[in-house]
Parts: structure tokens; C-alpha cells; sequence
């Protein structure tokens, strides 16, 4: 009987792209920058196109402000080796701060924003700091723990606006700013940080994910490293919180919800662990999905998990390593 | 400090639980010379160099380096003012090709400060100095070789990664954990003169082995452990016919 075996190869036009040659002709250019441009393109146009249906610009806002957190989440996870469930520690804190900086303060918004992200980002650090020398789970519960804390602290002692929350927030000028701020960051950090993790920096920060150990035998500070991927990260994070509260013009205990936490990670395990683009296709999928099984209420949560499962069960790789693989190489059977 | 040793560990002692895994090793070690550490199975050699080198905390004892004491210094600490060392069971950078996983001790501070991460000139690049470095442990540069995945490569050049991780820091002291265990004798007749070469380059080293007749040809001294104690300390000849030692290894029926 005749075996048989599937191999896998690498499309020839993908080996011609790896060099200098790739500018040699329109084809392997166009190889190279199709997929960018599509998503760049689409992204950009999305707005316009929605123009058709009003509803969903809104959830385009927040589509974005989820791919931002996971994006964040895929960094942390797959680059730095730390899990980090505190996708609504970083939405809240960066939320409030703004909230505190333009209500209390009286900055305008263009600049309200940027200050929380910088200053949420310190002062997230500045609170897991503790257990960033700790390896296991304990910075996974203590990033869960946070937006848990924080809102019975907020409720508690009745500050911040309570339970309220701090109302009157200055709007962005206008829909299309509110729509381009958020879409063009998105783009700015999937690319940025593309181009982060593979620069030397970035390949000390995935040498502590593999091996911690030789790191520091190499006479590099873990904690210190860890620290600096976390700031990354929960800038990121409190730059989509400080979003979302101008976008609502409120900052309330919500922005604390635990959506926050789940719904990054589970597009990073549709889309694709490890390829950052894989996080953002994530939520683009799941964002508007939820969206559409609003119409069966809690039920949508039952559809929702039945999904994720099967996603993991089936194509626990993700959508973007599946298809980069498809589009990079094809498959044929040979005797063996 | 001329007159103090390079390296010198006094009265270093580890317990875990009840199990005594060090009990009061001091030795010292001369500035170039190549220092054999000896012992059967868990008699202690790693739990020694991990104290020394700052992986865990010694629970008693002292650890000098040019006579500045060092002991519990935190581990990239320690790297930095050039103790460095390779692992046991090798640690590459299984993610990374063989030589990209250079680029993270290139990075680190230590070889910021020694400049020795700069290639050719000024606006030299670390992949550069990466891919010299390998070549000059025995990665052929024009080979397929120092681009693959570490995670792909035989044990052989692993154990040379692992080295090559050291020496892009430009040590003064290299810690050797078995770098010769799991080599073939011919991977070990590649490996012999990468040790000469370190030591004619100044540089020190301390060889932790199970490999007596490997260690012997290359070591100058060479101290043998048994249960966490020191039980000899010599000329390598000395050292292998002391009585203890046969008994250590052979057991005492035998000797």
C-alpha cells in the first residue's frame, strides 16, 4: 500500500519577497503590501461606509477601543510572557484620570486624553510593580483583582462621583474626529508595535517570555524589563479608557466591568496568538457579533461561548496563523 | 586590591528543607586559571554555582570577586561586573534564531559599557557582532546553521550557544555547568579548544563535570564535592587518587 504524506511549502513567490528582489516587479510588491493596505484601506474607509447605516459607527469607536486592549492583552501574552486580565483596570484608571483632568482640572480633551494615558500608564505600573518579580499566575489574579478593588473603593468612600460616576465630560469636536482619533491609534500601535517586538529591545522582552533565567544571566534586569512592557501595555489600555469616557462624556464604575478583561482575550484566541494583527481581526469579528446577538439578549452570551469554544476546539491557532500559512504556503500530498 | 584572590567563596552553606546541599565550601580561585569542580550526583556542584552567581541566596557564607564582596547580589547584578554562566540543562532562546538569541546579552548593560556590541565602526549593528561571535565558537557563517531556530539545533551547538551567550558579554569569569555532558567524543574534541582558547584570552573559568578524563586534560585545579562538603582540593592528579574522592565515586566496598 502506498503512503502517503502532506507536505507543506512555501509558495514560490513568498521565498522572492524575502530579499531586495521583492522591488523587482509589480506582482511580489503587491504581494508584500496587499494584506497591509486592505486592512489600513478598510479601516480607514470603514467610517465612510457606514455612512449607509447609522447604528453601527458607533460601533466602530468601540470596536477599535477593544482592539487596542487586545492588542495590549496579545503583547503582555504571547511577546512578554505575562497574562494580563486587567484590560478593565487599564479602561477604568485611564477613564477616571481623564474624567479627573478635564472635569476637575479643566484641560481640554486633546489634552485630557493624552495625560491619562501617560499617567494611568505610570500609575498602573506603579501598582503591579509588586508582583512583577513573581512568576505564575499571581500577576494574572492581581490584574483581575484591580477593577474589582477600585470599584468598591469608588462606591465605598463615595469619591469620584460615586456611584454616578463623574458626568459632563467634554465630547470630541465632531463624529469624524471621534471616529479618526481612535482608528488611526489603532493603526499607529498594531504597526508600532510590529515593528517594537522585532527590534533588539523587543528580543530581550521575548527572551524573558522563553527563558527568564538566561536573561538574567545575561546581566539584564526581569523586573525592570517586565515593568517597561507593562507600561506599553497599560498606556495602550488607559489610552482606549480615557476614549471611551470622552466618547460617552462620562466615567462611571462601568468602565471597570470585566468585558473589558474577557472580550480582548477571546478575540486574541480567534484571531490568532502571537501576531498582534490576529488580535485586532479579533475583535473586528467578535465586537460586531455581540452587536448582532443583542436581539437575543442574555442569550447572546450562550451563542457567544459556543463560538469561543468551537474556535478553540478547532482552530485553537487562530484565524490570522491559519490564514498567513494559507497565503504563504501551499499544501500537496507526496509519497513517502 | 592586587593582593586578594580574583575569586573566593568562604563557608558557603545551602540548606533546602532538612537536605544539606552545601556545608561550609570555601575556595579560591586565581585570576586565568581554569578551576575543575568534581563531584558524584548531587553532591552540590550546581547548588554552588547558583550561590555564587547569584541564582539563589546562600544561606551562610561569603563570596568575594576582586575583593569586593558580592554575596546575595541579585543574579543580573552579579552578570554585570562579569560573572557569567551557562546552564545545566541548556536555556536558548527556543523562539529566536541561533543568532538573534546573542542580541539580548548584547543588549544588556554590561556590553553597553564595554563597547562590545559595536561591529564594524561606529554605526556597526549587533546582528553583525552576533553572527562573529558565533563563528568564532563554531557556527559556520556561511552555513545554514547561525539563522536556524535554536529550538532546531543539536545538542552540540546548543551547549556552544550556551557559551557564546557568555562570551558576548565578555566575562572575566565564565561558569561552566557541565558543558560537556550529552557531547559526543567528537563534539567533545570540537568543544577542547574553545576552552583553551578563553583561558589564553585571560579569561577565567570554572568547570563544573562529570567528564573526569575532559576536565583533567584542561584544568589546572580541581576541588571535588560529596554531599554538599568540600573533600579535596589540587593538582587534578592529587585529587583523583585522594582516598575520599575513590570512595565518593567508586563507593567504599570498592576502595
Amino acid at each position: 500500500m502506498e503512503m502517503m504524506r502532506k507536505e507543506r511549502i512555501d509558495r514560490g513567490i513568498k521565498v522572492r519577497t524575502e530579499g531586495l528582489y521583492a522591488i523587482s516587479s509589480y506582482r511580489e510588491i503587491l504581494y508584500l503590501l496587499g494584506p497591509r493596505l486592505l486592512l489600513i484601506v478598510g479601516i480607514l474607509l470603514l467610517p465612510l461606509f457606514l455612512e449607509l447605516v447609522p447604528y453601527w459607527k458607533r460601533v466602530v469607536n468601540i470596536m477599535c477601543v477593544y482592539a487596542l486592549l487586545a492588542l495590549s492583552f496579545d503583547f503582555l501574552a504571547n511577546y512578554v510572557g505575562l497574562v494580563c486580565l486587567g484590560g478593565a483596570f487599564f479602561v477604568g484608571v485611564g477613564g477616571y484620570l481623564s474624567a479627573i483632568f478635564n472635569v476637575y482640572l479643566g484641560l481640554p480633551v486633546y489634552l485630557s486624553i493624552p495625560f491619562a494615558a501617560m499617567g494611568g500608564a505610570i500609575f498602573c505600573t506603579a501598582l503591579l510593580l509588586p508582583c512583577l518579580p513573581l512568576r505564575g499566575v499571581y500577576f494574572a489574579i492581581v490584574t483581575l483583582m484591580y477593577p474589582l478593588f477600585f470599584t468598591r473603593v469608588v462606591e465605598a468612600l463615595n469619591i469620584l462621583g460615586g456611584t454616578n460616576g463623574i458626568t459632563g465630560l467634554d465630547s470630541l469636536p465632531n463624529e469624524y474626529v471621534e471616529h479618526y482619533v481612535i482608528i488611526i491609534m489603532t493603526l499607529i500601535i498594531l504597526f508600532g508595535m510590529r515593528r517594537f517586538v522585532n527590534q533588539d529591545i523587543g528580543l530581550v522582552l521575548r527572551g524573558v517570555k522563553d527563558n527568564d533565567q538566561s536573561v538574567r544571566a545575561s546581566g539584564i534586569n526581569i523586573t525592570y524589563m517586565k515593568a517597561l512592557a507593562v507600561f506599553i501595555a497599560s498606556f495602550v489600555g488607559c489610552f482606549g479608557g480615557a476614549y471611551i469616557a470622552h466618547l460617552y462624556m462620562w466615567a462611571g464604575l462601568s468602565l471597570f466591568a470585566l468585558d473589558f478583561s474577557i472580550i480582548p482575550i477571546a478575540s486574541v484566541v480567534i484571531g490568532g496568538g502571537g501576531t498582534l494583527v490576529g488580535a485586532v481581526i479579533g475583535t473586528f469579528i467578535l465586537v460586531p457579533l455581540s452587536e448582532i446577538l443583542r436581539a437575543f439578549g442574555t442569550f447572546r452570551i450562550v451563542i457567544y461561548c459556543a463560538a469561543l469554544t468551537g474556535f478553540i476546539v478547532f482552530k485553537s491557532e487562530g484565524l490570522m496563523v491559519y490564514l498567513q500559512r494559507k497565503y504563504h504556503q501551499f499544501e500537496r500530498w507526496v509519497k513517502i | 586590591m592586587s593582593d586578594a584572590p580574583f575569586l573566593s567563596a568562604k563557608g558557603i552553606s545551602k540548606s533546602f528543607g532538612g537536605l544539606k546541599a552545601l556545608v561550609d565550601v570555601s575556595f579560591e580561585i586565581q585570576q586565568g586559571e581554569i578551576y575543575g569542580i568534581i563531584g558524584p550526583n548531587g553532591s552540590g556542584k550546581t547548588t554552588l554555582i547558583n550561590c555564587i552567581t547569584g541564582f539563589i541566596k546562600p544561606g551562610a557564607g561569603r563570596v568575594y570577586f576582586k575583593g569586593k564582596e558580592i554575596t546575595g547580589w541579585p543574579a543580573h547584578k552579579i552578570a554585570h561586573i562579569g560573572i557569567s554562566r551557562t546552564f545545566q540543562i541548556m536555556r536558548p532562546y527556543y523562539t529566536l534564531p541561533a543568532f538573534k538569541n546573542l542580541i539580548i546579552p548584547l543588549w544588556s548593560p554590561r556590553a553597553k559599557k564595554t563597547g562590545g556590541w559595536r561591529g564594524g565602526g561606529k554605526h556597526g549593528d549587533r546582528d553583525t557582532v552576533a553572527v562573529d561571535i558565533l563563528e568564532e565558537i563554531g557556527f559556520e557563517r556561511d552555513s545554514r546553521v547561525p539563522y536556524k531556530l535554536a529550538s532546531t539545533l543539536p545538542t552540540g551547538y546548543q551547549k556552544r550557544l550556551e557559551l557564546a551567550r557568555c562570551i558576548a558579554m565578555r566575562p572575566e569569569i565564565i561558569f561552566c555547568d557541565e558543558v560537556f555532558s550529552g557531547l559526543s567524543m567528537s563534539e567533545i574534541a570540537g568543544m577542547t579548544p574553545l576552552i583553551e582558547k578563553m583561558k589564553m584570552e585571560g579569561i577565567t573559568l570554572i568547570m563544573v563535570e562529570h567528564r573526569l578524563r575532559e576536565l583533567f586534560r584542561v584544568a589546572d585545579r580541581v576541588m571535588a564535592l560529596n554531599f554538599g562538603e568540600k573533600i579535596a582540593e589540587g593538582l587534578s592528579s592529587a585529587v583523583i587518587e585522594d582516598k575520599r574522592v575513590k570512595e565518593a565515586y567508586l563507593g567504599k566496598e570498592a576502595v
